[in-house]
């Protein structure tokens, strides 16, 4: 009886302390929401965070981008070789990278490189005092320091996913007709005819959205952490955590949605 | 110009403020002591607006500020500058970028007299060729002069300092007591600092308030504190382990 009251005990903190971050969350959405749209724009700062989110992280969307694509013509391959439907690999790896690995992977990226930053400055500006410091100068932290950083990431996401479609398209091929010896025609045609723009317009709708959560939770974990530097490590990780399950649970269901 | 009436606040169990009651006299430097933790801080934070009184009035000029919303709370902080003990800096702008942050918020001046102000402001702290520089490239007593110098950039006339010898080596503390002075005395602005440092808040202070469970157990001039014989007081400025002060 004693270990049922614990259980349950134990199960309604956690039940709480779940809602309450919710709530919390969106409390958190709602003003970011609202600063979003009353001016100024503060352009200059969302140009420095879409420099951070996107162009500092090209590099290793790139090459996540090649790899997948590479390795998906070599896996494609052993499959398709079976039915000896060759040929497919190149609309399989257009259609796996436009629709899915491209957004996700990139998002992915993007959070453990820039959601986790966005976590760990945030929440350095405040154990510094730094966030205070904006407040006392009546220039409200959320317009300042969260607005750009959604903004840019919103932005940038689509922009890296395109490139991240392209070189997984590219590392396909390469792997498919020079390596493989897929017929270069065969693999291109294959592409055009079962691709359609719409595949490459979710995926990239997807991405924005990526974006949006990526730093949504990367600003809120910094934002709201408590502690010192162990708060700080906390509030990063957590933020990663946060941001890719969210991404990979909202993926389902906007592909249920989309396709 | 600054009135705390009866204010309370807890976090959580925690009850900082209970019943505190303080007036910051104008011109003046006030210095707030009391021990670690026991709601200096907070008492500050509740002049800036960033904490609301559980319960209790803050007057500004005349105006209860626990009851504004954010924006008119804004128009209020104008009139204030803060260093924050750590200087709380922007590490991501140079030192100039910091001290011409308050001016491109709230002024429509063109760059090249906010860039005059700047360096105004840099030269009344003792400050010069450090514009370009960033914040983490500063010592500590730099720092404390450029969050000083971006606390006052505006022109506020009150500015509240948050501990702001802690951390400084004697000297370096003697120089800031100095500046906090000359600073004062310059601008003709109120002070507010909270202290627990024995030379700063005798230097420094025209005004001194102790806090001692949640309330003001002791105000005067430096000599009327120094000559109190409040137990409170006393076990504090003695430093003794003995009295009515309890540890835990």
């Amino acid at each position: 009886m004693r270990n049922l009251i614990v259980a349950l005990d134990d199960l309604g903190r956690s039940v709480l302390r779940t809602v309450e971050e919710m709530g919390s969350i969106l409390i958190f959405f709602l003003s970011v929401m609202v600063w979003m749209f009353r001016p100024p724009l503060r352009l200059r700062l969302i140009f420095k965070q879409m420099e951070f989110v996107g162009v500092k992280s090209l590099f290793v969307v790139v090459l996540t981008g090649t790899f997948t694509g590479m390795v998906m013509a070599l896996q494609g391959y052993y499959g398709f070789r079976m039915f000896s439907a060759e040929s497919m690999v190149g609309s399989t790896v257009a259609l796996g990278m436009t629709r899915e690995l491209g957004p996700v992977l990139t998002a992915l990226m993007v959070t453990a490189r820039a959601g986790s930053a966005m976590a760990a400055e945030l929440g350095t500006m405040k154990v510094t005092e730094q966030i205070d410091a904006l407040y006392v100068m009546s220039a409200n932290p959320v317009k300042y320091l969260i607005v750009p950083r959604v903004i840019a990431s919103v932005l940038m996401l689509p922009l890296l996913t395109i490139v991240a479609d392209f070189v997984g398209i590219l590392g396909g091929y390469f792997v498919g007709v020079p390596v493989l010896g897929i017929n270069a025609g065969a693999f291109v045609n294959n592409i055009t005819m079962l691709v359609g723009l719409d595949d490459i317009y979710n995926g990239l709708v997807k991405a924005a959205f990526f974006g949006f959560i990526l730093s949504l939770f990367g600003c809120y974990k910094g934002f709201t952490m408590t502690g010192g530097a162990e708060g700080v490590g906390k509030a990063t990780t957590e933020a990663v955590v946060l941001s890719s399950i969210s991404i990979l649970v909202s993926d389902y269901f906007l592909t249920a949605i989309m396709f | 110009m600054i009135k705390l009436i009866d204010v309370y606040k807890s976090f959580g169990d925690n009850h900082v403020l209970r019943g505190l009651n303080l007036e910051i006299e104008k011109g003046k430097t006030t210095v707030i002591i009391g021990r670690s933790g026991g709601g200096k801080s907070v008492l500050l934070k509740h002049i800036i607006g960033l904490l609301r009184p559980d319960k209790g009035q803050v007057i500004i000029d005349g105006v209860d500020v626990a009851g504004l919303n954010d924006r008119e709370m804004d128009e209020v902080r104008k009139n204030f500058g803060v260093l924050f003990q750590g200087s709380a800096l922007f590490d991501s702008m140079t030192v100039g970028e910091n001290v011409a942050f308050p001016l491109r918020e709230h002024t429509k001046k063109k760059d090249r007299e906010i860039r005059q102000i700047v360096n105004d402001r840099l030269r009344a702290v003792g400050l010069t060729g450090v514009e370009e520089i960033m914040p983490s490239e500063l010592s500590g007593g730099m720092k404390k002069r450029a969050g000083l110098a971006r606390a006052i950039a505006l022109h506020p006339q009150v500015v509240l300092f948050d501990e702001p010898t802690t951390g400084l080596d004697p000297v370096m503390t003697e120089a800031v007591n100095e500046l906090i002075i000359n600073t004062q005395r310059d601008f003709n602005l109120t002070c507010v600092a909270t202290s627990h440092d024995m030379q700063s808040i005798f230097t420094i202070g025209h005004k001194i308030a102790m806090i001692y469970e949640g309330k003001v157990v002791a105000y005067g001039t430096p000599e009327e504190i120094r000559k109190s014989e409040n137990p409170v007081l006393k076990q504090f400025l003695s430093g003794s382990l003995e009295g009515p002060i309890n540890m835990i």
